[in-house]
Formats: structure tokens, C-alpha cells, sequence
């Protein structure tokens, strides 16, 4: 049974940041008890949008509703007295702290003069919990659990608070097939209660899954809100790019042969934290083929990566490249070996973005022959090499000189791949390599890597988006707490199986 | 107004020119504060301009004051663009000290010998020790600010340790020898001081105003340094792999460059700057050391040069310029009107302050914006 | 021997004393995500308006709280350049380290007839020594205890009160967390701008204890020398202390034992030690120490970084 009230209503909000428009009166409404999905490509003003309604930002112009009656948000702590809730795409945790001690955070619990409560924090903690089968343990540390048990202290965190409207931002990009579907139900049971939920996505398969309505935004306006009931899955991709979209793409034949290219054995690195990231992991790479690395965030993808890159010291095992081996030497002779690397946070790993964008192309190669002469630079010819990967790369704007810091996402993308695709490395790692770009450049970095493997190369695709290494590997291996549990082949590949792999139940 | 408005916009799309106007609001605050304390701030500026630009020898004295304070400012500037803030260049002046005093004053040799020996020697000694800095940091994780401080302390004692050692302290004083004159960078320091010298120059008193300072060579080594630290910095591979580092050490790391080693290489480079500081400071003014009770905060004055200086090479030797001027002609304040010299350090202050925070400038920007629409209605 | 000992503890916890205020001053600080490298001109400022006030006003505990607020004044700069103005917070420091000496120096000569040194207060007027006349002489506690200042006592209760508020208090819990993660903070409604200005003036009034705790105790005026880097140590106590007031606490002491060591070996004229090497103890201590005890990555995450308001979460 659902109510038919609405519960929060935005009218004709605008964001503008100087002179850019991210949000054009946009007008969006949740009725009790429903689901709404927002639907948008990245960069579309999706989470600007619920910023506002969190009171992130402040509106430029236009109301919000809750209940009927128009509010003024101030700060988030005027959405969270109206009954507003919101779990960011970015978990807003503090890690050294605990499970309690997060939830709590902002409306604590005292014995009056200041001083914390935790045990009448934890009674109320334990029944939330409980009600809601989230299944937490309040006295952990955020450091300690699992990204999908982050999620659901978020949401505790928002009950705790006792939201009406709980607003999701890109609530499924890091959880497991099975997680998603828990939190299908959390939703529900949520709903059930006739509380509202709001979740951004651009993931049209889970919006048909969940949701009861759909507003799609496109580069900051409102394009329609449609029941996601009667809307086909191709339609609300055509109303999210603005043209018809492919929904898969064509990634050629596989390796017809069976070489090995890089051969991992035993492999142990350690993480920050001293504990073994990557735990005797073996893995075989062979020529010419896409191999996808699924699996959840933080299991050991990172340090493997950087163990083969050179980047991160190796504690035991071997990695050899074609018979030889790499193991231990530095990041230079790794890459001069033919392996390249485009790692999964363009802006912290990938770029020094206070360098021009012809700096930027030659972040490895600067002092080789081609570009140095007696230690010093030959800034001319480093300036026709980047303006011939500009050009042949469509990077734009196509300005060598300037900051990369001044490049939109996509094209500070673009820069890392031609730099790294114009050396014709044997194996190239791809982490992540579209990570919050929009349409356009998710197919021309896709495309790239595709072509990449035509060349007769090959691509170690790492990333946390399982539709993206089903779509575009050949073969599949999923990683768990730091080990291979297994490796299938792209074809007969089922999400449902590769999730169970990915949360270690197989 | 529309000259505001036009001055806003000029400053607003070129941030060069941030450092100007924290310069112009040091100033004012300086003479907001002399105002307070009952002096006149127009007389007080009149007063240091007259003591920068008054006399010729007021000028030399002015680029001798300079000399030390642009090197230690290159030092902080080429640390700082490797991402490192070297509080340090304090100790390695007073290493560069050291290093003069003990090898100007036991050997003798020919003059173009002793001074290129010296130098040398320097470099190498106060490199090293700039080194360890960058050393603990790479290495063990020690951030640069916290050694750096502690390596000034020990350079401060170990230049008393070396003071009072019997071979080199000049017998009952607390200081050293003074050093032989080969090793002297001062301009006809033996012949302005003969008889034949000061007769030649009581007729020629331009000579005599340049020469009545210790006018030396340090300036054009100076300069010289200038143009080696742009040079590195700005057309070499090291230069590249330093800035790399400076700007992201995690990406300059993915790039195949050793960050440890930057930090190491960067941290001589910034030492020796110093050090040569500090020698020719020995080389050219002092001539020997002294027992110190208390840092002499070259090094620290070096920080708010390579602040003021946009961390530039170029920008450097003005600023240095710029601090020297006002460190010398603020000294004529208290003999003329009585009013603290410190109020130097107040504006350098200031003008660092403001430095810091270049946000603050459309700021006010817009309070006086705001005022002007007030007035209008 | 056992005097020695006494003697030696003495003398350590006054070394300390003035280390230990501004070693909290820094971690009330940058707890809160602020970095304070100003602490050492705040500490300048506050021994100079302390001996000012206490030779003025001769109440050494009004001196005292009137060194705090200049510290305090001192901390509110700091926090308008970092917080409001998302300032380099490195390069605010180091300015408030050229004003913080300027300014006392600058006001010593207005008041004082052009001295850079304040005159001395009356021994009556200086901080007491609580537990003076307490212990009967030469005895152990007597070496220890006879000689300390309140503001030792001072010191040490305000150690336990930061320590208590951290862990056990509301206010504690927010300002943590805003050095950990602002975003985050802000996302449940804490005002992250009004933690810090808190913070960053607190550590301010702190750091003008620790100078007051100099010229009114240690010594009975204010000089150009008296401060000399202590406030970069107290920085230094902090780091190696883990960003904790107990850790600051041990580090200071520590520091202080050092100094103590110095003079007490320095007393032994018949061993020819040279003095001067010896003085540089304290300082080698500190950097084997930060080599061999003090891991990394314990600074609080948002350390040193500017937070705005609206910026793209």
C-alpha cells in the first residue's frame, strides 16, 4: 500500500558555480513510500542536485518542499531536522573512529555537561540495527569492516536521525550482484514503512530493478520523469546520453594461441597497514587478450597492481615477464620492459597536474634520448610529440601548454592514454579507466583499449565495475581477500556466480 | 570607482601581481602600527628611503645586506619546489660559517685558489649536511620541518664548539682567527684602510661611498646562483624530476622517478645555497666567527624571501633586494625619530601573511566594492 | 645520588613546563586540521605580554591569563588566514613567527624606553612555588618539588582536562572528526568553520601560557633570547607524542630530561666535557628518536588542508 503524499518536492532549483549552470531549474518531486531514481550521465548534476536538497550547497535560485511547507537549508543539519538523510557516493566516514562513534557524530548522545554516552547510543544502535536487518557491530572501526557494512552504517546513520527521505548517492558502485540485492531489500523495507528513498545512478539495470519512477537529467535539466514500469531500458539510455547508445560493444575475437606474457607465482605484498594485501596470488596473463580482474574494492587490487608496476615492494613470489624476471626492479625498468600502467586515480597517480599538458606526456620518457640532450630538456620536441598525441588522441583543448589541472576528466583520461598508449607497451594495466567520465568517453577509452588488444598487445582491465569487465575481457578472474578464486572465461560468464566469487562464498 | 574597478580586474587575472599588493598592505600595516604608537608613518618611509637611496654608500650597504639573505632565499625556494620546506637553511648558513672561518684562517694560498677551495668545500660540507634532512625524510619518514629545526641547534653549537677551540679561537675572545686575505672577497679591503687608500679616496668620494661598505664580491656570486637555480629548475631533467616530485610525489613515483633520491639531491642543492650563504658572509663582511647566543635568522628571513619571491628564482633576487633594503634603511629609525626597528619584521610579517592566503585579496576587493556602492547611493 | 636524582627531575619538569602548554597548543591545533607553526611567535608574544602585565599589574595569575588572550589574538590570526581564507597554513605560520617577535620586540622598546628586555618582577610577584617549605630541606621531594612553579601544576591539569575532553566529551568527538574528515563533519551538521576558529585560538591562548610560563616563572622578564625555538620543539614533541596529550606530555619530558642532563653533567668541571657538544643533545635525541620510535601516517588525515565550505564533494 503506498501513500501518496509527497514527501519532498524541488521547484525550478538552479546551482551555479561563477559562471557555470550545474543545475537549471530543475523540478523533481518523491511521494511517500516510493523510489525515485535520478538518472544522468557523470558530470550531469546529479549529485550537485542532491547536495542542495542535503544542504550542501546553497540554492542560486528556486524552493525546496519538504511536507508541503517550503524550507531554506542552511547547512545539513536544517535537511537533517526536516527529516532528510543522505549516504554519499564517497562514504562520509571518519576511519579511525567506530561504528558508534560515527552514527553518533553530530547528534550525540550525553550525560549531560558534554560528556558522551555511548551505552544509550548503543541500545538505540542495536535496535535500529535489528529492525532492519542490517546486521552491524557498533563497537568495530570503520578501518576494520567491509565497504558494503560502510554502506549500512551510512544508512543507520540517517535512521539514527530519523529520516524520512533517505537520498542514495550511487548507492551500488562498489557492492557485490548480492549486495545490490540486499540493499534492493533494505529499500523496501524502508519504503515498507512509508519513508521515501532517492537514489542517483546511471546504472539503468538496477534503476528497473528498484525504483518506481525515474527523472533522468541531462547536462543539468530535467529531461523527463518517467514510470520506470512502462520505460524500456533502452529508452532511459537514449533520454540519459540524448541519442541512441550501445548497449554492448564488440570486443573481437579472443587469442587463438595460449602464450604467457606475465606469469605472477606466490605473490605476497603487504598494505599500509602492515597486513598482507596480496596473499600468494598466482595469475597468468597471456598475449593478446583482455583479461578482466573483478572484484570488491580493497581487496588487494591496488597492491597487486603496484607490486607488478614496481611501485609497491614485493614481500615474496615472483613476477616474470615472458621468462624474465621483474620482480623487484623499479618502476623505470618495469617500464621500459613494456609494461604500461594507467592507474585508477588519474589525478593523484596518473598526472602531476600542476604540469602542462606536454609535461604531462612525458612523465616517463622525459630524459630519454628523444627528449634530453646532456641533462638538459629539449622542450621543441617535446612540444611536437605531445601536439601529435593531442591531435591523434582528440585531446582537447588542444592547447600543449596547458595545466592539466585545467583538463575536464575525460580529457585528463585521455592524456594517461596516449602517453601510455603511444609507447606500445606489450601489457598495458588499465585500473579504473573510466571512472566517472560520461558516455563520449567511456566508448573512446574503450574503444582504445580494444584496439590495443588488435595491435596484438594485451590489457590487464582492473576494475570495480563488473558490467565493465564483462563487456569488454576475455577472460574473467575474480579476486578475493588477495587471492585468484578463480578465472572464467568471458562467454560463459554469469554475474550472479562472479558476485558470489567476489564476497569470497563460491 | 571605474579606476578600482579597472585595478581589480588588472590584479584579479594576474596573480603575479598578488605579491605586489601583499607588499602594498605590509607597508600600510606597518605605518598603521607606527600611527598607533604615535609616530609618523609618511617621516618613518621617508626615513628608510632616505637611508636605501640617501647616500651611495647607504645603497652598498644596502646589496651587502642582501647578499646573504637572497642565497638563503634561493635555498628555501629550491627546497620548496621539490615539495620540501626547508626550515633548515638557518644551520646551514651557520655550517657555511663554520666551513669559512675554519679553512679561510689555516691555510694560506693564492687568493684564486683560496676563495674557489672555500667555495668548494662549502658546497660540499653544507650540501651534506642539507642532505641528512632530505635523508631522514626519505628514509625513515622524518618530516623535514622537525629535523631541519634540530639541525639548526646543532649547527648553532657546534659553531660555539669550533669557536673555542684553542687552534682556532683568537687567544682571550670568543672568537676565531680572522681569516687569511686571500681568502677575502671584500673589495680592496687592505687599500681603503692604508694611508695611500684613504688619501686616494678622500678625492673621489663616489668610490669612497661605494667602498665605505664592505662591498664585495658576494653579489655577483649571488646573482650567479640565480641564474644556476632558473637554469635547473627550469630547462634540465633534474629540474623536471624535482618539480615532479614537488608537485605529486605519487605520480612523479609512477613515473619512474626516485622520490627518495629527489628529496636527497634537492636538499644538497638547497643546503649548499645556504652554506655559501654563510661563507661568504665569513668571506666578505666578518671575516671570522663568533660565539652565537641565538640563531642570527638569515635562514628564517631566507623563508619569507622565497615567499615574497613566488618561489622564482628571479623573483628571489628582488625580493631579497626588496627585505635587504628595508632590514638597512629601517635601521635609521631609531637613531632619527626613535622608532622601534622592528617594525620591519612587523611589515615582513605581514607581507607573508598576506602571502599565504592570496584568497583574501577579492576579498578586499569587495568590501571596498561594497563601500564605493554605499557612497554612490 | 638519590638527590641528583631529585635534583634532575626538578629541573626536567621546568624545562618542560613551557614545552608542554605549547606541545598542546599544537595538538588542540592540528587535531582540528589546522597545522600551527606559528606556535613559536605566539609563545613569544605571550612571554612578553606576561612579563609586561606581570610587572604592571603584579598579579602573576592576571599576567598569565592576559598572556593567554595575546596568544589567544595571536591563534584568531592564524585562523582568519587558514580557515577563512583557506590560507597556506605553513606559510601563515611562518608569517606569524616574524610578527609574533616583531610586534613584542616593537612594544618592549614603546613601553620599556627602547630596552628589548623587560624589567625584571619582584621575586613576590613571580608565580609561586605551591609547594614551597612543603618537603624538609635536602630532602628528595625537596630537590624535586620545592622549586616548581604553579604553572607547572598548571600544565599538567591541563594535559588531563585536553586528554578528557578528547575522549570523553562531545566537543571532543566533533573536533577530531573535523580533522579527520571535514566533508564528513559538515555532512551531519557540524560547523567545521566554527571548530576550527575554536580550536586554532585555543591553541593560540595555549601557546601564550607556554611563553608566560617562561617569563614569569622560569625567568622574571621578557629578552629577545628567552623563547629561541622552543616553540618549533614543542612542534616536534607533538609529532613524536603522536598528536596525544599524554604522548606530548612524555615527549616534553623528555626534552626537559635532556636539558636537564646538560646542566647537571655540565656542573662537573673536573670531566672537561665540552659544553657545547653536550648541549646538543636534546636536539640528536629528538631526530634517533623520531627515526627509531615514531612510525608514520599518524597525523590527523585532514592535516593542513584548507577546507571550503562548497567545494565538490
Amino acid at each position: 500500500m503506498k501513500e501518496t503524499t509527497i514527501a519532498v518536492e524541488m521547484r525550478e532549483a538552479t546551482k551555479m558555480f561563477g559562471a557555470f549552470v550545474a543545475n537549471d531549474k530543475i523540478n523533481l518531486q518523491v511521494r511517500r513510500g516510493e523510489i525515485l531514481a535520478i538518472l544522468g550521465e557523470n558530470g550531469a548534476g546529479k549529485s550537485t542536485l542532491m547536495n542542495m536538497l542535503y544542504g550542501l550547497y546553497s540554492l542560486t535560485s528556486g524552493s525546496i518542499l519538504v511536507d508541503g511547507k517550503k524550507v531554506v537549508f542552511a547547512s545539513p543539519a536544517d535537511a537533517i531536522a526536516h527529516g532528510i538523510g543522505m549516504v554519499h557516493q564517497h562514504f562520509m566516514l571518519v576511519k579511525p573512529f567506530t561504528v558508534i562513534q560515527n552514527i553518533i557524530l553530530g547528534s550525540e548522545t550525553t550525560k549531560g555537561y558534554g560528556a558522551l554516552d555511548y551505552k544509550k547510543a548503543k541500545e538505540k544502535i542495536v535496535a535500529l540495527s535489528q529492525r532492519y536487518k542490517l546486521n552491524i557491530d557498533p563497537d568495530a572501526t570503520i578501518n576494520q569492516i567491509s565497504v558494503g557494512m560502510q554502506q549500512k552504517v551510512e544508512i543507520l546513520k540517517a535512521l539514527f536521525r530519523n529520516a524520512n527521505t533517505l537520498i542514495l548517492d550511487e548507492p551500488t558502485a562498489v557492492l557485490t550482484p548480492q549486495e545490490i540485492q540486499e540493499l534492493g531489500k533494505i529499500m523496501k523495507s524502508l519504503t515498507a514503512e512509508g519513508k521515501s528513498v532517492i537514489f542517483i545512478s546511471h546504472k539503468l539495470k538496477e534503476i528497473k530493478e528498484l525504483a518506481d519512477k525515474c527523472t533522468v537529467i541531462r547536462k543539468g535539466k530535467v529531461i523527463e520523469t518517467v514510470s520506470v514500469a512502462d520505460t524500456s531500458i533502452k529508452e532511459m539510455a537514449r533520454l540519459m546520453v540524448g541519442r541512441a547508445v550501445l548497449l554492448n560493444v564488440d570486443k573481437g575475437e579472443k587469442p587463438k594461441t595460449q602464450e604467457e606474457l606475465l606469469k605472477i607465482t606466490k605473490l605476497c605484498v603487504r598494505n599500509e597497514k602492515n597486513l598482507l594485501a596480496v596473499d600468494h596470488l598466482d595469475l597468468t596473463i597471456y598475449k593478446g587478450e583482455i583479461l578482466g580482474l573483478a572484484g570488491i574494492d580493497g581487496n588487494g587490487q591496488d597492491e597487486l597492481v603496484k607490486a607488478i608496476t614496481g611501485l609497491k615492494p614485493i614481500e615474496s613470489g615472483q613476477v616474470e615477464k615472458e621468462g624474465k624476471r621483474i620482480t623487484g626492479d623499479t618502476p623505470k625498468e618495469i617500464y621500459r620492459s613494456g609494461i604500461g600502467h594507467i592507474p585508477s586515480d588519474r589525478q593523484k597517480h596518473g598526472l602531476v597536474l600542476d604540469f602542462s599538458v606536454q609535461n604531462n606526456m612525458v612523465l616517463e620518457i622525459y630524459n630519454s634520448k628523444n627528449f634530453s640532450h646532456r641533462f638538459i630538456l629539449q622542450k621543441g620536441k617535446i612540444k611536437s610529440f605531445a601536439k601529435r598525441l593531442i591531435k591523434s588522441f582528440d585531446v582537447r583543448p588542444t592547447d600543449e601548454n596547458k595545466l592539466a589541472r585545467d583538463l575536464s576528466g575525460g580529457n585528463q583520461q585521455k592524456v594517461i592514454l596516449a602517453r601510455e598508449i603511444d609507447a606500445s607497451p606489450d601489457l598495458l594495466i588499465a585500473c579504473q579507466p573510466t571512472r566517472g567520465l560520461d558516455v563520449g568517453a567511456i566508448e573512446y577509452i574503450q574503444k582504445s583499449l580494444l584496439d590495443h588488444k588488435k595491435n596484438g598487445k594485451t590489457v590487464f582491465l582492473v576494475s570495480l565495475e563488473l558490467d565493465e569487465v564483462l563487456a569488454l575481457s576475455d577472460r574473467i578472474a575474480v579476486i578475493h581477500a588477495g587471492k585468484i578464486v578463480g578465472i572464467v572465461d568471458a562467454e560463459d560468464a554469469d554475474r550472479n556466480q562472479i558476485g558470489l566469487m567476489m564476497s569470497g562464498g563460491f | 570607482m571605474v579606476f578600482l574597478r579597472k585595478f581589480k580586474n588588472m590584479v584579479e587575472n594576474n596573480p603575479k601581481l598578488f605579491p605586489f599588493i601583499s607588499i602594498l598592505i605590509g607597508l600600510v600595516s606597518g605605518g598603521v602600527v607606527l600611527l598607533i604608537s604615535g609616530y609618523n608613518p609618511f617621516e618613518a618611509y621617508r626615513i628608510i628611503l632616505w637611508g636605501i637611496f640617501g647616500k651611495i654608500s647607504y645603497f652598498s650597504y644596502t646589496i651587502v645586506k642582501s647578499t646573504p639573505i637572497i642565497l638563503t632565499g634561493l635555498s628555501v625556494t629550491f627546497a620548496f619546489r621539490t615539495g620540501l620546506f626547508n626550515i633548515g637553511a638557518e644551520g646551514q648558513f651557520i655550517m657555511g660559517t663554520i666551513v669559512a672561518a675554519i679553512f679561510g684562517s689555516l691555510f694560506q694560498m693564492p687568493f684564486y685558489l683560496h676563495i674557489p677551495f672555500i667555495i668548494l668545500l662549502t658546497i660540499i660540507i653544507t650540501g651534506i649536511f642539507g642532505a641528512v634532512i632530505g635523508f631522514l625524510k626519505a628514509n625513515y619518514g622524518v618530516h623535514e620541518v622537525i629535523s631541519s629545526i634540530m639541525m639548526n641547534w646543532i649547527a648553532l653549537y657546534l659553531r660555539n664548539y669550533f669557536v673555542r677551540l684553542s687552534w682556532l679561537a683568537k687567544p682571550n675572545s670568543e672568537q676565531t682567527k680572522s681569516i687569511f686575505d686571500s681568502a677575502v672577497i671584500t673589495f680592496f679591503d687592505n687599500f681603503k684602510m692604508s694611508k695611500e687608500g684613504i688619501l686616494w679616496l678622500s678625492g673621489h668620494p663616489i668610490c669612497k661611498g661605494i667602498l665605505r661598505a664592505p662591498t664585495n664580491a658576494g653579489i655577483f656570486i649571488a646573482i650567479l646562483a640565480v641564474i644556476f637555480v632558473y637554469f635547473i629548475l627550469n630547462k634540465t631533467t633534474l629540474g623536471y624530476r624535482l618539480k615532479a616530485v614537488g608537485f605529486n610525489s605519487d605520480s612523479a613515483r609512477f613515473g619512474g622517478i626516485d622520490v627518495n633520491k629527489s628529496f636527497v639531491t634537492s636538499m644538497f642543492i638547497s643546503g649548499a645555497l645556504a652554506g655559501l650563504a654563510g661563507a661568504l658572509q665569513v668571506m666578505a663582511v666578518s671575516h671570522n666567527i663568533s660565539i652565537l647566543s641565538m640563531m642570527e635568522g638569515y635562514g628564517f628571513d631566507g623563508i619569507a624571501v622565497a615567499l615574497i619571491g613566488g618561489c622564482s628564482a628571479v623573483g628571489n633576487l628582488w625580493a631579497g633586494l626588496f627585505f635587504g633594503a628595508l632590514k638597512y634603511g629601517g635601521t635609521k629609525l631609531q637613531p632619527l625619530m626613535g622608532a622601534p626597528f622592528e617594525i620591519i619584521n612587523i611589515v615582513m610579517g605581514v607581507i607573508v601573511f598576506f602571502v599565504a592566503m592570496p584568497k583574501i585579496i577579492p576579498f578586499i576587493f569587495s568590501i571596498f566594492e561594497k563601500k564605493g556602492e554605499k557612497n554612490v547611493r | 645520588m638519590l638527590d641528583n636524582v631529585a635534583l634532575i627531575l626538578g629541573t626536567t619538569f621546568m624545562y618542560a613546563t613551557p614545552l608542554v602548554y605549547s606541545a598542546l597548543a599544537g595538538v588542540v591545533s592540528e587535531k582540528s586540521g589546522v597545522i600551527n607553526l606559528g606556535l613559536e611567535g605566539m609563545m613569544v608574544i605571550g612571554a612578553f605580554i606576561g612579563a609586561t602585565c606581570g610587572f604592571y599589574f603584579g598579579s602573576p595569575f592576571l599576567a598569565f591569563v592576559c598572556a593567554g588572550i595575546a596568544g589567544g589574538l595571536m591563534g584568531l590570526l592564524h585562523a582568519v588566514a587558514c580557515v577563512s581564507f583557506s590560507a597556506n597554513q605553513v606559510i601563515s605560520g611562518v608569517a606569524l613567527n616574524f610578527i609574533g617577535p616583531g610586534l613584542a620586540l616593537f612594544l618592549s622598546r614603546i613601553f620599556f624606553n627602547g630596552a628589548t628586555t623587560t624589567p625584571s618582577i619582584s621575586l613576590t610577584n613571580k608565580m609561586p612555588r605551591v609547594l614551597s617549605g612543603l618537603f624538609p630541606e635536602s630532602s628528595f621531594f625537596y630537590y624535586i618539588f620545592d622549586n616548581m612553579y604553579a604553572t607547572t601544576y598548571i600544565a599538567l591539569f591541563f594535559v588531563i582536562l585536553i586528554w578528557y575532553v578528547f575522549n570523553k566529551t562531545v566537543i571532543g568527538l566533533r573536533l577530531i572528526a573535523v580533522g579527520e574528515h571535514p566533508v564528513a563533519a559538515q555532512t551531519v551538521g557540524i560547523n567545521v568553520v566554527k571548530i576550527r576558529y575554536c580550536a586554532v585560538t585555543i591553541s593560540g591562548v595555549l601557546a601564550g601560557f607556554g611563553g608566560a610560563s617562561l617569563s614569569l616563572a622560569i625567568v622574571s622578564n621578557f629578552r629577545p633570547t628567552l623563547v629561541s625555538g622552543q616553540g618549533f620543539i614543542a612542534l616536534a614533541a607533538m609529532i613524536f607524542g603522536k598528536w596525544k596529550p599524554f604522548g606530548a606530555l612524555w615527549a616534553c619530558l623528555l626534552f626537559g630530561f635532556a636539558q636537564a642532563l646538560v646542566i647537571f653533567l655540565g656542573q662537573f668541571h673536573q670531566l672537561h666535557l665540552p659544553m657545547d657538544l653536550l648541549s646538543m643533545l636534546p636536539y640528536v635525541l629528538t631526530i634517533v628518536i623520531l627515526i627509531y620510535f615514531v612510525g608514520k601516517a599518524v597525523a590527523p588525515s585532514a592535516d593542513g588542508i584548507p577546507f571550503e565550505k562548497e567545494q565538490k564533494i
